[in-house]
């Protein structure tokens, strides 16, 4: 359904660093950390190749700035990627080509809440289906389960609305005209744990109905609901695979530490020769270490460092884990 | 087409639930016509005027007499020794002295110019009055010939100067709608992220530009006949020529303001730049240059040439033929054509200009 070859994206900016690109971006995000060259122009994409099949949900999991926006920007047909030898089609058709049957068939929901804020509810829905040449009564099924949850309101006006009842609606509105293929840039960022939950559910649906959806997160957890994903790091995909395959090709000894005072620890951690990598991960530290370091001489280690009830154990890894070794490589290479 | 009547719809929506900027719309022509037509009054009325005639012969009591017949004049009686009118004059109180010598049979005038306008009107008023008694003295003592000076104002018979400015106000207020609401809310579309949904649909970009003009379109025919009503019924300015004609000059010009305004906003990234850059490209030269308030024969040569390019200059210049003059096609035939070319010229380059991406 999505077929992406060696995609290239430079920003101009012209003016430098700070010009043009608050605004290109559009969303209220800054860009982050890019490459950029001497002139000023920011690389967005570096060389993203990946493929979605039908049905898939395919997640692209990376942090503010990756260059998420810009890959949805660019199979949605709203910027034209680098010229180069590469090969971006949508459902077969080429984003820059047949820009015309593209818009046709893609349902595109962006990073930031895009309907009208001044009109209502069922306004909106039906504006967006006549916008597609269709009405709501005729693909009221398709959109029936997430509309459903918003129709006692749909004489709200969009902007009354809380952030998951918005995003319920816009997914709504990108729904309406049964699109083959779904664009979600981030639906669940300033969503409640319920409605981020409700929102995955519907999904799964509409992948079992068919329906092609690639989707962009910042939130990890959400990346093992995904057929497959992405991780994306400053405008290149660092692996692709299933979460599963991406958590099981995890090769470094990876160990849960918590204990009193965190962050002091987690500089000492960091400080031990024997340890790779050291990140504060919610309530504890995840750290790689080197095949001679053991459990019981690191928890040692600590103690003698004047850590108290120090608990360390081996752990599976996670998405993220998989995301902090490959971001890590990445810098590394870099340097 | 119910894309397009979805859109329009979509437009009016928004426009009528923005009740505060619809209220300004609707306000402004009104609010420009009354003040305009009471608060900013370009007659000079009411002159003060003291005189000083040390010892009244025949000569001077044959100008005092006029004088007084005059009715632009208010005279200041208490005011009987120059000492006291230089200081009345001096505290912007007194507009002219009059300064009799009755040994030479001299009169001075004395004109108080702090408003050249004003001043020069009070110094012909003044003249043409003393200029007539001396014509009926000269009838008395017997010239060999005399010339008989008389004039008609034609078109604006009263000097109202509401004839003046109600074509302006209406080029002026037409123009700044018409461009301002069009790029801003295209360019809205923009700022809030809708137009990123808008381009990922079917929907032409030409569909939805045209859609965008319709509701301003309508709007704007509203302030043109609140315009109209009120200069008719409040200002007394009379629509001699043809009222078709004038409706479809007017719709002409909107049009013309409306592509302006589209190609603005293909120009712009961000609604307040909208609005800047169509005030000052609408209302500076609306202004100065479309010979409203400044009579374009006085300008300078490069600036003559300058208003050739201000479409409010021809469309002034039209509605003052046709309201003012009641002239017709013949007379206006040129200026229509140029509106014409520029409409088009617009048109074109902001067709060419709208971008079916975000770049």
């Amino acid at each position: 359904m999505i077929v992406v070859e060696n995609l290239h994206k430079t920003y101009s900016t012209g003016l430098g660093r700070k010009g043009k690109k608050g605004k290109d971006n559009g969303n209220g995000k800054g860009d982050g950390d890019r490459n950029s060259n001497r002139n000023g122009d920011v690389k967005a994409l570096n060389g993203v190749t990946f493929r979605v099949n039908k049905g898939e949900i395919h997640g692209i999991i990376g942090p503010d700035g990756a260059g998420k926006s810009t890959l949805f920007r660019i199979l949605t047909s709203l910027l034209l990627p680098d010229e180069g030898p590469s090969k971006v089609t949508v459902a077969g058709y080429d984003v820059v080509r047949d820009f015309r049957e593209i818009r046709q068939i893609i349902g595109y929901m962006p990073g930031r809440f895009s309907l009208y804020q001044d009109l209502t509810v069922e306004e909106n829905l039906n504006f967006f289906a006549t916008l597609f040449n269709t009405t709501v009564k005729e693909n009221y099924h398709v959109i029936k389960d997430i509309y459903g949850q918003i129709e006692p309101f749909k004489d709200r006006r969009a902007g009354a609305l809380s952030g998951g009842m918005k995003q319920k609606l816009a997914l709504s509105c990108a729904l309406v005209h049964r699109p083959t293929v779904l664009f979600l840039d981030e639906p669940t960022t300033g969503v409640d744990p319920v409605s981020r939950q409700e929102f995955w559910e519907i999904l799964d649906r509409l992948s079992e109905q068919g329906i092609t959806i690639l989707v962009s997160t910042a939130y990890m957890d959400e990346a093992n609901r995904c057929t497959r994903i992405s991780l994306m790091q400053a405008g290149r995909f660092m692996a692709t695979d299933t979460p599963k395959g991406i958590t099981e090709s995890y090769d470094e000894l990876l160990w849960s530490v918590e204990g009193e005072r965190m962050p002091a620890l987690l500089a000492e951690l960091r400080a031990h020769p024997d340890v790779k990598t050291a990140f504060a991960f919610g309530d504890n530290h995840h750290v790689t270490v080197k095949e001679r370091l053991s459990v019981d001489a690191l928890r040692e280690y600590l103690t003698g460092k004047g850590f108290n009830e120090v608990r360390v154990t081996p752990i599976e890894p996670t998405v993220e884990d998989a995301f902090m070794k490959a971001s890590m490589e990445v810098l590394n290479g870099n340097e | 087409m119910k894309q397009f009547i979805a859109f329009v719809n979509k437009e009016f929506r928004h426009i009528l639930r923005d009740r505060r900027t619809m209220l300004i719309i609707l306000g402004i022509p009104v609010v420009q016509i009354l003040l305009f037509g009471f608060a900013i009054n370009t007659e000079v009325k009411d002159l003060h005027v003291a005189l000083y005639a040390p010892s009244p012969n025949g000569f001077t009591n044959g100008i005092t007499e006029r004088l007084h017949q005059s009715e632009y004049f208010t005279f200041r009686a208490e005011l009987d020794d120059p000492i006291k009118m230089e200081e009345s004059m001096r505290k912007g109180n007194l507009d002219m002295m009059v300064l009799f010598d009755t040994e030479s049979e001299a009169v001075q005038l004395i004109i108080n110019s702090s408003d050249p306008n004003r001043g020069s009107i009070a110094a012909t008023y003044a003249m043409a009055v003393i200029g007539g008694y001396q014509q009926e003295l000269a009838g008395i003592t017997r010239m060999p010939f005399q010339i008989e000076v008389e004039n008609r104002m034609i078109y604006n018979p009263e000097m109202k100067s509401a004839y003046m400015f109600v074509p302006g106000i209406m080029g002026l207020v037409l123009m700044l709608i018409c461009t301002m609401m069009t790029s801003v809310s295209i360019v809205r579309e923009k700022e809030r992220g809708t137009m990123e949904v808008l381009l990922a649909s079917p929907l032409k970009q030409g569909t939805m530009v045209f859609a965008k003009t319709v509701p301003y379109l309508a709007l704007s025919l509203v302030n043109f006949t609140s315009i109209l009503l009120l200069s008719y019924y409040v200002l007394g300015v009379p629509i001699q020529g043809s009222l078709g004609t004038l409706t479809l000059i007017s719709v002409l010009y909107i049009f013309l303001s409306l592509a302006f305004g589209l190609l603005i906003s293909t120009l712009v990234r961000n609604q307040i730049n909208a609005v800047i850059i169509s005030a000052i490209s609408v209302i500076l030269p609306g202004l100065l240059l479309s010979g409203m308030i400044f009579p374009i024969v006085n300008m300078p040569q490069i600036l003559q040439w300058l208003s050739h390019i201000v479409p409010t200059r021809w469309y002034i210049d039209i509605v003052r033929k046709v309201m003012i003059q009641g002239l017709g096609w013949a007379v206006i035939w040129k200026e229509t054509a140029i509106l014409i070319g520029m409409s088009l010229l617009l048109v074109g380059s902001s067709i060419l200009n709208i971008k079916s991406r975000l770049e």
